[in-house]
């Protein structure tokens, strides 16, 4: 994924390209969903004007963006490691997974840990799972005993 | 004058009721220790800390929040010098010199010079946001719908436009973020906006869950794509902490400068520290009778930025305070902070709660205290909070962001929004997006929509009344030159290289 190679500095980028692509999505999106709305307003503007306006500026970018991206005006970017991305995110759907089938918040928690532990280069994944266990054990027992913010309790959690 | 005094006089008497001391000087601990952890700038620092503030009542919290504003950025200021790498972009120009002292072994002073420096500056800030507030809040009174509207359009400008590296990019990052910003119930008329029939959206886009997904999500990922490129090195504090007698001397006058840089920049409704901070260096750079030693590790490159940081940052509390604008990302989530007790920062607030107002302005006066006496006798915990492995931190940092989005509302849509703000974050650092642009339009854009909708249905759907007010006016031809300067700039700078 390597952009502006000396020899070609007017390469167009694709990222670039994708970039202004989106934007452009995102206004058509603004005005489909601002079309089904009413103007209720007798005088001035409706409900409907503002995301007409943002739409517009979202468009303009849109070229600006297709513009720079042509010109390959856009900064130069370091190599990226996927791997390490894609195992915080199958953390984080962990976390929501299991928050969302009640398991709990030590559960999640510790689940988004070791994770992301991993990610950052970590094999130990039986000593990070136990740090990871006592932690948001003791984040849990101070936040929503001593704190009262209510977390989501989960079997483990029931067993306090 | 006096009644600047008086107001004071009362704010003092606020904040050393022994229970706001506790909560000040929690928030300083606090904010110093997350703002210390590396890639945390004071903005997520605050971000982070919301949750714990929530069951608080209002005056306690913000007076926490005083606390956890300066203390997060000492504890950046401490990552920058210790291992050169600032948390956000105004510690910048701390790192390069700051850092250079440390290698040198003299990470010490470095460390006493930006704590004394900070010191200094924010107190001095500290005087001018509370003789510069009452000013303001006199003129702002006067702000019909329409001018605050026309004020809005100044800072969106500015703080995406006129000072990033690319005014597109900047744009664009506050488009997505007025994009959000419209989600949920239009207030006026009752309709839902760009929610898809997902009833968690009908609320609009939590503030804090888009700065936390932004900031602590999106750095994590970012900073895991690319491990392999930098290697960070801790430097330890060897030496003396104290400064020289020379040291001394060679500080006091780029405090001062600094100060002079920062609160006026910061006061205005531009927005940033990286311009004062910037402004700093150079000037001291220029006016250093050390010039060998810059680049080096010269204490002048520490002292005159780290100040015009600090007093940048009481000075962004002017607009936020008088106005209820804020002009950067820290100052957009102490506006989330007072959201979320029903208050809006502005002149009313100042007649409304002065007990709250002035309460605040004073506890920064105690806050600035207490990181002086704090940290540096601390500094060797906060250095061995910095030593933490990168793995457990970075997985530490992101249990503690999902447990705010946990606590306030465990559903599956908001930590789903959360994670996806998380890789937006993550696309826009890695393709050179500003972030801060994406909150302030989120909090920005609903404000500006009410003001402008009042202001033309006061008019009865005349456009005019935009230009009929002569405040609306020039602040709507200052907006209009900001958007359009660094474009013209640009093609001047084109044309003037074709033509050598």
């Amino acid at each position: 994924m390597t952009s502006g190679d000396p020899a070609q500095p007017r390469r167009f980028d694709r990222a670039g390209i994708v970039i202004a692509a989106l934007l452009a999505v995102l206004a058509a999106v603004l005005v489909w969903d601002a079309r089904g709305l009413q103007s209720a307003a007798m005088y001035g503007m409706g409900p409907e004007a503002m995301p007409v306006v943002v739409a517009s500026g979202l468009a303009l970018l849109a070229i600006g963006n297709f513009i720079d991206a042509l010109r390959g005006n856009l900064p130069a970017r370091e190599s990226a490691d996927p791997v390490p991305v894609v195992l915080i995110l199958v953390g984080l759907a962990l976390l929501i997974a299991i928050i969302g089938f009640g398991g709990g918040f030590i559960l999640a928690t510790s689940a988004l840990f070791v994770t992301t532990s991993a990610a950052f280069g970590r094999r130990a994944v039986l000593v990070d799972s136990i740090i990871a266990l006592v932690m948001s054990t003791l984040i849990y027992l101070a936040f929503d005993r001593l704190l009262t913010l209510s977390l989501p309790a989960g079997p483990l959690e029931r067993l306090l | 004058m006096m009644d600047t005094f008086a107001a004071l006089a009362h704010g003092m008497a606020v904040a050393v009721q022994p229970m706001n001391l506790l909560y000040a000087l929690i928030g300083v601990f606090l904010g110093t220790a997350v703002g210390v952890l590396p890639g945390i700038g004071p903005a997520l620092t605050v971000a982070l800390l919301l949750p714990v503030t929530y069951k608080l009542d209002p005056g306690g919290s913000l007076i926490m929040f005083a606390g956890i504003y300066y203390g997060g950025m000492y504890g950046g200021s401490t990552t920058a010098i210790l291992i050169n790498t600032p948390g956000e972009s105004a510690s910048m120009a701390t790192a390069l010199e700051g850092n250079k002292m440390a290698k040198a072994g003299r990470g010490g002073p470095a460390l006493a010079t930006s704590a004394i420096g900070s010191f200094v500056a924010g107190t001095i800030a500290t005087i001018g946001l509370a003789f510069l507030a009452p000013w303001l809040v006199d003129f702002a009174v006067r702000f019909g719908p329409e001018d605050y509207f026309a004020l809005m359009c100044v800072a969106f400008v500015t703080v995406s436009a006129t000072f990033g590296d690319s005014p597109v990019r900047g744009l664009t990052s506050l488009f997505i973020g007025l994009t959000l910003g419209l989600v949920g119930i239009d207030k006026l008329t009752g309709q839902a906006r760009l929610a898809f029939g997902v009833p968690e959206l009908l609320d609009g886009v939590e503030v804090t869950t888009l700065a936390v997904g932004l900031f602590a999500v999106g750095e994590a990922l970012y900073v895991a794509s690319r491990r392999h490129h930098t290697e960070e090195k801790l430097e330890p504090v060897r030496g003396s902490l104290w400064m020289t007698k020379e040291d001394w001397k060679r500080s006091w006058k780029p405090w001062l400068r600094g100060t002079m840089f920062g609160f006026p920049i910061g006061a205005l409704p531009a927005g940033g520290a990286e311009i004062p901070t910037f402004l700093s260096y150079s000037t001291e750079k220029r006016l250093t009778k050390h010039p060998e030693e810059f680049g080096k590790g010269a204490i002048e490159g520490v002292a005159g930025p780290e100040a015009a940081n600090n007093a940048s940052a009481a000075g962004t509390l002017v607009p936020l305070l008088t106005l209820g604008l804020p002009t950067s990302a820290t100052a957009a989530m102490m506006l989330a902070g007072f959201q979320q007790y029903g208050l809006n920062p502005g002149p009313l607030l100042f007649a409304e709660r002065p007990d709250l107002v002035w309460g605040l302005i004073a506890s920064l006066f105690i806050a600035n205290m207490m990181l002086l006496v704090l940290n540096l006798p601390l500094v060797g915990l906060w250095v061995r909070l910095l030593a933490i492995p990168q793995p457990w931190l970075y997985a530490g940092i992101l249990v503690f962001a999902t447990m705010g989005t946990i606590a306030a509302k465990p559903s599956v849509v908001e930590l789903s929004m959360l994670a996806g703000f998380g890789v937006l974050g993550f696309l826009m650092r890695r393709f050179d997006f500003p972030i801060a642009p994406v909150v302030v339009g989120l909090i920005l854009g609903p404000i500006a929509e009410s003001q402008l909708r009042r202001a033309l249905a006061i008019s009865l759907g005349d456009p005019m009344a935009l230009l009929q007010s002569p405040i609306s006016a020039t602040l709507l031809g200052v907006a209009l030159i900001a958007l359009l300067a660094p474009f013209v700039l640009k093609g001047l700078g084109r044309f003037k290289a074709k033509e050598d």
